[in-house]
């Protein structure tokens, strides 16, 4: 694989049963790819619970892929509400999420640690009332 | 053991993936909490959780599970089985509950996977 693979994929924010489908479609395309499994994991984890966020906090967004030699770049999208406090988010345990998806096997505040965890690289940049960007990398070595 | 060994353990009803019993299993994990299957599992492939919803399939995906047991004889919903059946994912029940299950698959021999267990 010399070239970059660039994938997309729009998020629907209706249908929270649907959450997830981008992820796996994800971990096909780099599987076919030949990216190591461990890295594949890593960026299925991340990108799956970016992605459950979408549904469960913002009505889905958009995610952007790019697959190059070295690395595997993420970017998340959306137009929801927006993180009043980006640092408290990003505690483990702090949740927003309302009982229903609790009921789901989410919403403990594992969301954003667990893409930490998983990522090399992370940033958020989120405005309340317009939406949030979520940038991740994940290195291939 | 093999996931058809976790059937006989358990008295397991299955709802897809009987082409798939033979597969070599060597660890598991109990949890209803998908946030935590993703953050703590690695490598286990028997997930036994007493929820019910495509996202459990989703998650068992995500870490290359290859067999997910509902507990209490909990059922599956015709969209899980087909999403299941699509990621060769084996579905299961067992009457038992979530501590009588695990504590089933540890006396026949199966672990956490952790290194506690060693």
């Amino acid at each position: 694989m010399n070239n970059t693979v660039k994938l997309h994929y729009i998020v629907d924010g209706e249908d929270f049963t649907r959450a997830g489908e981008a992820s796996a479609d994800v971990k096909k395309n780099l599987r076919k790819l030949g990216v190591p499994p461990d890295v594949i994991r890593k960026v299925a984890i991340a990108l799956y619970e970016g992605e459950i966020n979408m549904v469960i906090h913002a009505n889905g967004g958009v995610i952007d892929v790019e697959v190059s030699p070295e690395c595997i770049s993420m970017a998340l999208k959306d137009q929801g509400k927006g993180i009043e406090d980006v640092e408290k988010a990003m505690q483990e345990g702090y949740s927003t999420a309302p009982d229903e998806v609790r009921s789901l096997g989410f919403g403990a505040g594992m969301g954003l640690p667990n893409m930490k965890k998983y990522t090399d690289s992370m940033k958020i940049e989120s405005t309340v009332g317009v939406g949030t960007n979520v940038y991740m990398t994940v290195s291939i070595s | 053991m093999t996931i058809s060994d976790v059937k006989k353990a358990l008295n397991c009803k299955v709802f897809c993936g009987e082409d798939l019993m033979d597969q070599e299993i060597h660890s598991a994990c109990g949890s209803d909490m998908m946030s935590d299957v993703l953050a703590y599992v690695k490598d286990q492939s028997v997930l036994l959780t007493g929820l019910v919803n495509p996202q459990v399939v989703r998650t068992a995906d995500m870490m290359d599970m290859l067999c997910i047991v509902f507990v209490r004889g909990k059922e599956p919903d015709q969209m899980m089985i087909n999403l299941a059946q699509s990621r060769g994912i084996v579905l299961m029940n067992t009457s038992l509950r979530m501590f009588d299950a695990c504590g089933a698959l540890w006396d026949s021999g199966l672990r956490g996977g952790h290194k506690s267990d060693e």
